[in-house]
């Protein structure tokens, strides 16, 4: 039996589904530009750039949604599976700050922090995907292909697939053309996805013009999506948290719907970053237990229309790699695992997202490994040990006919064929040793050596000298490119003297 | 009397009721009261407690919202009384709000329109995704004494330096202020691109506006 928490009944479900349906009509889903066409070709009444989408429409949009998909690694071999109760962690996306270890400050990220976070993650088992982690705010290329830079930087020290954004229409053909080109071809790209691209409406009820662009263009490619939906309860949604998943639900089918109408049959992942609204600082708790429980109440709802689900967990609102890290993260780690969502972001963050760490994320790497060890449950064991003389499914009486009394399982072949899966066994960033004669370390100084020895570890992927090549050429092209819209921009903008 | 009205007032805003806080406008007129008398004494010092039971911990954003709900009802029904006697309440400046180019976040530059509107500041509220050109314009039409942009994104961060650039670029500071506010905005972002101030919410952001109109220590 695997152990699942679930926080809503069958009927409580029904009742958030009603309800989010009836908001699609009343008030009604605010769009983009970009798709009213395509919605009022299906039928759906806009009016002022509101759109009011019918249960029937919708439904049938949910029907040509995949139940499942894949995403493949370098080596074209699945990695992440979207779908079922699977649970995969990736680390949080596009940070502005990183912690400096020395000074204990935040600093601008730059392109050498997200290097050594891809390889931290690239040699965590506990990561089956990398993310587009922090901003690099020194690279030369414009800021508004950022998004485009950032894959580039990870594209080139990974082999896991990525979960990224686009932050611009311009920046998404670039990305697609970069993974296309990893791939070898737009054609098995789209059968063999490496990425997954975030995409987020304006909480409430809002798919913003870049928004909707988003989804009609990742549905077109046939790029999967992942809808991050993030309504903030009491801020910028309902204040309880069961009107918040209700709002996110209706968020979510809206999104879907304009995706499959564009795209039918193309992957997307019911998905968020659902928060309580901090009522002192006006903020997103994200370490709030509150959070937690919004985001596995708003994948259950998921689960049950049978989509592939995503969340955004294992982060923390204190500034430090403390206890409340500690705690905050490895908490909501254990509470996702349990309410079986299929990908979960966040490890790594601190400061409400604002700020990333690369200690934390190892530290986090450990809460991540217990929790998916907690989700596996406790399990009948004996097919792995098939011994003459070894009875296959009893639970302890086999064992004892080995050892009568004497206490000596230690010597026992079950116990060395077994205590692997049986046992998660932490890295040294987890102190269980004996007080020895030296001062005990605290868990950050052990979290600091571990990454040292993580990446000293690390072997970057041996990427082909022309696909290298590529790769600068799509990034050259779109920052040109970027650089003559700035120049309308500015042309436009200012009238000169 | 007088006193206790005064008081009632104070309450009235304190607990957020904005029935009660215009009724209460509505006797002090009845009774002749001084309707600039009834907001100095009264009404403005519901608000001040307000923001600071908000600084300590022990009142929220709700509340806070509500204390300045109250106070807008107090002052639409003295607000005639007033002009009549041409003792309008004195301004303690012009700030022209907005969110940067690409952002529709509002919810923080909404907070901070009611705090600083209720505390006395006149506000032109641009809305949301506004450009360098649009802060600029709307500065100059309204003799404007602080600009303030607002940017939740950090890819819309870059527009909060663009309307500074702007601003100065158009002669307009030192003499209009640019502040800045928003999830990912740090001081240090803030000295980076030159602004004025930076607050991390909006109770600190009416003590900076206070502070770069030259009264930070005068109560409103």
């Amino acid at each position: 039996m695997r152990p699942r928490i679930q926080l809503l009944s069958a009927e409580l479900i029904g009742r958030i589904l009603r309800e989010a349906f009836e908001l699609l009509m009343s008030p009604g889903v605010r769009v983009g530009s970009a798709v009213i066409e395509l919605l009022q070709s299906a039928g759906v009444e806009v009016n002022d750039g509101i759109a009011r989408i019918p249960e029937p429409l919708v439904r049938e949009c949910l029907a040509s949604v995949p139940r499942d998909f894949y995403l493949y690694n370098r080596r074209g071999e699945k990695a992440v599976h979207y779908g079922g109760d699977d649970v995969q962690f990736d680390p949080g996306s596009c940070c502005v700050q990183m912690l400096d270890p020395d000074t204990l400050e935040a600093r601008p990220s730059e392109t050498r922090d997200l290097v050594r976070i891809v390889q931290v993650t690239e040699t965590l088992p506990q990561f089956a995907a990398q993310s587009t982690a922090v901003v690099c705010s020194d690279n030369d290329a414009p800021s508004a292909i950022g998004d485009l830079y950032r894959l580039f930087v990870v594209l080139q020290y990974s082999d896991k697939p990525v979960v990224t954004g686009s932050f611009s229409a311009a920046g998404l053909q670039g990305m697609i053309d970069l993974l296309a080109t990893d791939s070898g071809s737009a054609e098995r790209l789209r059968q063999q996805p490496r990425a997954v691209f975030d995409v987020c409406p304006s909480p409430p009820l809002n798919w913003s013009e870049f928004g909707s662009h988003n989804l009609l263009d990742l549905a077109r490619a046939g790029m999967p999506a992942q809808i991050v939906s993030m309504p903030l309860a009491g801020g910028t949604a309902p204040v309880t948290l069961a009107g918040s998943v209700t709002q996110h639900a209706a968020e979510v089918l809206a999104g879907i719907t304009l995706h499959q109408l564009a795209g039918p049959g193309s992957p997307i992942v019911w998905g968020g970053a659902p928060a309580i609204f901090d009522m002192r600082t006006g903020g997103a708790p994200m370490g709030a237990v509150e959070t937690a429980m919004l985001n596995m109440a708003c994948a259950e709802v998921g689960k049950h229309l049978g989509l592939p689900t995503h969340g955004y967990l294992v982060a923390t609102d204190s500034k430090l790699v403390d206890a409340q890290a500690g705690a905050e993260s490895a908490r909501s780690a254990m509470l996702g695992a349990l309410a079986g969502i299929n990908m979960i972001s966040g490890a790594g963050m601190l400061e409400s997202l604002a700020c990333f760490s690369v200690e934390k994320l190892v530290i986090d790497a450990e809460s991540i490994a217990s929790a998916q060890r907690l989700a596996r449950g406790i399990e009948v064991r004996g097919e792995e040990v098939r011994g003459d003389d070894v009875g296959s499914e009893s639970l302890a009486t086999a064992m004892f006919a080995q050892t009568g009394l004497s206490g000596e399982f230690l010597k026992l072949k079950e116990t060395r064929a077994l205590f692997r899966q049986e046992q998660y066994l932490p890295s040294p960033v987890i102190d269980r040793s004996a007080r020895g004669s030296e001062p005990p370390s605290d868990v950050f100084t052990r979290a600091r050596a571990r990454v040292d020895e993580l990446v000293g570890k690390y072997q970057k992927p041996s990427l082909p000298e022309d696909v290298l090549r590529k790769f600068q050429a799509i990034v050259k092209r779109e920052a040109d490119r970027e650089a003559d819209r700035e120049a309308d921009r500015a042309g436009v903008g200012l009238p000169r003297n | 009397m007088p006193d206790q009205l005064f008081g009632e007032m104070l309450q009235s805003i304190v607990d957020g009721a904005p029935d009660r806080a215009a009724e209460l406008a509505r006797q002090a007129l009845a009774k002749g009261v001084d309707p600039l008398e009834a907001v100095n004494r009264g009404f403005a010092v519901g608000i001040t407690f307000a923001g600071d039971q908000f600084g300590c911990g022990e009142m929220f954003l709700p509340d806070l919202l509500a204390s300045a709900e109250a106070m807008k009802a107090a002052i639409k029904v003295l607000e005639p009384e007033m002009l009549k006697r041409g003792s309008r309440r004195e301004t303690l400046g012009k700030i022209v709000l907005g969110t940067a180019r690409g952002d529709i976040h509002d919810i923080g530059k909404n907070l901070v329109a009611t705090i600083l509107s209720a505390s006395g500041f006149q506000i032109f509220d641009l809305g949301t995704s506004v450009t360098p050109e649009q802060f600029v314009a709307k500065a100059k039409e309204v003799d404007a004494d602080i600009v303030g942009v607002s940017a939740l994104l950090t890819t819309t961060m870059a527009g909060q330096k663009a309307v500074i650039e702007a601003l100065d670029r158009n002669g307009l500071r030192p003499r209009v202020k640019a502040i800045i506010g928003g999830a990912a905005v740090t001081s240090k972002w803030a000295a980076e691109i030159g602004a004025d101030g930076y607050s991390r919410n909006a109770i600190d952001a009416l003590e900076l506006a206070k502070n770069l109109m030259g009264k930070g220590t005068v109560s409103a």
